[in-house]
């Protein structure tokens, strides 16, 4: 098997010659290094180039989160000019929802992995879902670019007026680039729910398609629900920004909470966006290490359905303290709450599978614990905030900012890393160093900790957010926080290396080193142009460990007639 | 020896775990000082998740550790687990229980939320609000008595049940604007960069806004609201304990957002009335000066300075509010 050599950190500048690869004609067994930078079809290309790039933008947005915890480190705004502050604040949290979480975990982990864990030899439709990743370099470098006109600084909600009166060419782009990354998702989507539906392998039973399949599968439809929502309040927005109407300007008889309605209807949403494929990753590691079947396939698969049912109807959450009357409060406050069982219900699932396992304290596994630990913190809070007459008090707080780090950070990222470590033999065919993991897991979870527990109290305090300068009686905490930053960053570096070394040198994987049973395993690493010679035979289940077909040396690989 | 019974050492957890999760629910000084009188009901509430939260934190955590150290591969192991798919019974007690919480929770925030006025917010315009006056002043009517007949507002927080219907003893108008609050009192004409107000009145806020979203938000009265362009919004609170505590703004408005904070002086009632005939003193002599106050005409540095005196904001802010009035 040729390696593949693709270095982690390489700018998404360099990517931009479109050649159309000739994937379905070529007889070549493997992809060089060269396709990787290409407009190519192929599903697992696809996938390792949003994870690549993806991942360049965590560390640009990444090094924004450290700028301003160095100027948080300080009452005063002592070390950027607060505009530039708010700017980088802006962009640190449109970068890391929109070019890292979502795109890494739907994007990435979603077009390698779905079709072969359902037995596809691609995507339904390739080249949309190439054109869906090309959409996301550009929209890259505009929010990038935007920093030339100062940078939108309105928050990445863009609230009108603010938005209307601050950085306009900046924020124009913004709004640019969000459309182009919804649009990306929107393709994405269709193309996974289609896949899905119609390309699983005829030997597969519903109750055996993998749970990372069902979530991706909730997640597209709710992306197709809620993103176009999204799209129509930006357009709103370009429009009064560049064309003169006045959608939003209550001088001239708009409306500002109307906005706040149509970017929360999609924005709720998309922390399921976030979290639901991360789920579905977990769901995938945890039986694997812990050589356990999932506790209660069906639970969490339905789980994920009610999560993306209800997660519809809990919007106005973020707007307790905006232009809402009180009944309203109060009926988002019940959808709120009810929204923490069915996600209770996937925590409880995945301690359970814990329960009588032989837990293996891989890099992967970690992470995952790591996550199912922290999760926890971030839905507790979660449910607090969620009532109204207690998020009068929060909302817009620090508490708010620990909160959601604790979901975003302490869950999606955690779940991207455990994804990354599990599947990264399946993707390169070379295992990763477990003891550069092992560094990368400890400094993570401690410096998260470091960073976001303590702003639960300084929120609970008196503490807003999206502040450059704030009152000297929180200097302590923030100081911890800023430490703890700090630690974030240096985690990042164990890691990269870890990437790079083991990408180019690494022990070389097999097809299956962690011994999983889920369609994946069953190809060469990394797999063959169109995944397999002949297309795998379902004959058990994705999690049924303990029964012994684990050891099968070749895991029910028969032929079958290929599509 | 005889092992000791799970359920014995599951019984021992819980009432371990319970006796922690109370003990820290009511001991914790994790919120700052109340002064309203919503912020008990809401400390009260926060409390009750507080101790639900840790009892359920002690217990997940408490068994994932558990479980990792119980369930670990031993050395030379490479078996699978038990081949356990699910338990029903033990799926419905896990959704169950849950469900019976943030139902339970659900009811007891309507309440809180309906004691804290939430539903309440005034349905009468604030001009039939200032005919009623706190007992004991005597406050003659002034030229500048002129409140502009605004929409009434009906979002935000309004009287609490046991003062349904009444007018609040004080109605403030509060205006947001980058970076500052400015609050005027319709009835006694008096402009201020800082709210004062008397211990145990019913006071009023109207909240509105001339630029873009601001948040008006006492952290220690536990309530905030938004002050929205073009929709009027309130706010309607006792403060209970005499103090000076800060007013925060908490939506961002610009880059001098962090700075955009001021005072509320909670004074007794005698205070509070040498306060007020003093400004009121001190604002006649140059009647014309709040009445000429044209805020759309002017820069904002330019519209502060009259201000600066009394709005408690120390040089360095006004020159970074002078700088940010520049730069647009």
């Amino acid at each position: 098997m040729t390696q593949v050599e693709f270095p982690p950190n390489t700018p998404p500048e360099e990517k931009k010659s479109e050649t159309l690869a000739m994937a379905h004609t070529s007889h070549q067994q493997a992809w060089k290094w060269q396709d990787y930078f290409t407009f190519n079809i192929d599903h697992k290309v696809i996938g390792i180039q949003y994870l690549v790039t993806a991942f360049v933008f965590y560390l640009i947005g990444g090094l924004m989160a450290m700028a301003i915890r160095v100027e948080l480190a300080t009452p005063d705004a002592d070390l950027l000019d607060p505009n530039l502050y708010n700017a980088f604040m802006t962009n640190h949290g449109t970068i890391m929802i929109f070019l890292w979480i979502v795109p890494s975990a739907i994007g990435g982990f979603g077009n390698f992995l779905v079709p072969l864990m359902v037995g596809a030899r691609d995507m339904a439709f390739p080249k949309l879902n190439a054109i869906a990743f090309w959409l996301n370099p550009p929209a890259g470098l505009l929010l990038l670019g935007s920093f030339l006109f100062g940078g939108s600084q309105s928050g990445w909600t863009a609230y009108p007026p603010l938005s209307l009166v601050t950085a306009p060419i900046a924020q124009t782009m913004w709004i640019l680039a969000i459309v182009l990354v919804g649009t990306s998702s929107i393709l994405g989507s269709l193309n996974f729910v289609i896949t899905i539906l119609m390309m699983k392998v005829p030997s597969m039973k519903w109750d055996q398609v993998p749970l990372f399949c069902w979530a991706i599968l909730a997640t597209s439809i709710l992306a197709l629900l809620s993103t176009p929502v999204l799209a129509a309040g930006l357009i709103l927005l370009l429009f009064d920004l560049n064309f003169g109407t006045s959608f939003f300007k209550p001088d001239a008889g708009g409306n500002v909470v109307i906005y706040q309605h149509l970017f929360w209807f999609y924005s709720h949403p998309a922390v399921y966006l976030m979290i639901l494929p991360i789920f579905g990753i977990m769901s995938e590691v945890i039986p694997v290490h812990a050589r356990k079947p999932i506790f209660g396939y069906k639970a969490i698969a339905y789980s994920s359905v009610a999560i993306c049912v209800v997660g519809l109807f809990v919007w106005v959450h973020h707007m307790f303290t905006s232009g809402t009357p009180g009944w309203m409060r109060m009926f988002f406050t019940i959808s709120t709450l009810l929204v923490a069982v069915p996600t209770g219900v996937k925590i409880f699932g995945w301690v359970a599978t814990l329960w009588g396992g032989k837990i293996r304290f891989t890099s992967a596994m970690l992470f995952a614990i790591g996550l199912l630990s922290m999760f926890v913190m971030g839905g507790l809070s979660g449910v607090t905030m969620g009532t109204a007459p207690f998020d009068v008090h929060v909302h817009d707080t620090y508490y708010v900012v620990a909160h959601f780090h604790y979901v975003l950070f302490g869950g999606s990222v955690f779940g991207i890393y455990a994804g990354i470590y599990h599947w990264f033999p399946k993707m390169t065919g070379r295992m990763l160093n477990e003891t550069w993991g092992r560094i990368h897991f400890f400094l993570t979870f401690i410096g998260t900790n470091l960073t976001f527990l303590p702003m639960h109290e300084l929120g609970l305090q008196g503490m807003p957010r999206r502040v450059a300068m704030y009152d000297p009686q929180f200097i302590d905490l923030n100081q911890i926080c800023t430490f703890g930053s700090f630690v974030l960053g240096i985690s990042v570096i164990p890691f990269t290396i870890n990437i790079i070394q083991s990408w180019i040198k690494g022990q070389p994987a097999g097809d299956n080193p962690w011994n999983g049973l889920t369609l994946e395993w069953t190809t060469t690493s990394p797999p063959a142009i169109e995944n397999w010679e002949v297309l795998p035979v379902v004959t058990h289940g994705p999690y049924d460990y303990g029964n012994g077909h684990s050891h099968e040396v070749e895991p029910a690989v028969t032929p079958e007639a290929s599509v | 020896m005889q092992q000791v019974p799970v359920s014995l050492w599951t019984l021992v957890a819980g009432i371990v775990v319970t006796a922690i999760s109370i003990w820290i629910g009511q001991n914790h000084t994790l919120l700052p000082v109340q002064a309203s009188q919503q912020a008990p009901l809401v400390d009260g509430f926060f409390n009750v998740m507080f101790t639900i939260a840790i009892a359920l934190f002690l217990v997940v955590e408490g068994t994932i550790v558990i479980f990792l150290v119980k369930y670990r591969r031993r050395k030379g192991d490479d078996t699978d687990g038990l081949p356990v798919e699910g338990n029903l019974p033990l799926e419905v007690f896990w959704t169950a229980i849950p469900t019976i919480i943030v139902v339970g929770l659900g009811i007891y925030s309507v309440d809180v939320f309906n004691r804290m006025g939430g539903f309440e917010p005034a349905g009468h315009p604030h001009s039939v609000a200032h005919v009623h006056q706190m007992s004991g002043s005597a406050i003659a009517a002034t030229l500048n008595d002129t409140p502009e007949a605004t929409t009434a507002p009906t979002i935000g927080f309004g009287a609490s049940p046991s003062a349904e219907g009444k007018p609040a003893d004080l109605v403030v108008d509060v205006q947001g604007m980058q970076y500052a609050w400015i609050f005027n009192y319709p009835k006694s004409g008096i402009t201020s960069g800082e709210l004062h107000i008397p211990v145990g009145a019913d006071v009023q806020l109207n909240l509105s806004a001339t630029d873009v979203i601001h948040s008006f938000w006492v952290p220690n009265f536990r309530i905030k609201q938004d002050a929205l362009p073009g929709i009027p919004t309130e706010l309607r609170f006792v403060a209970t304990k005499p103090g000076t505590y800060p007013v925060v703004c908490a939506e961002l408005c610009g880059g001098y957002h962090g700075s955009m904070r001021t005072q509320v002086i909670v004074h007794t009632p005698e205070e509070y009335q040498t306060w007020l005939t003093e400004n009121q003193v001190a604002q006649k002599q140059n009647p014309h000066q709040v009445v000429a106050v044209k805020p759309a005409e002017l820069s904002t540095s330019e519209f502060l300075a009259p201000h600066v005196h009394d709005m408690g904001i120390s040089a360095a802010t006004l020159e970074s509010v002078v700088m940010a009035g520049n730069k647009q």
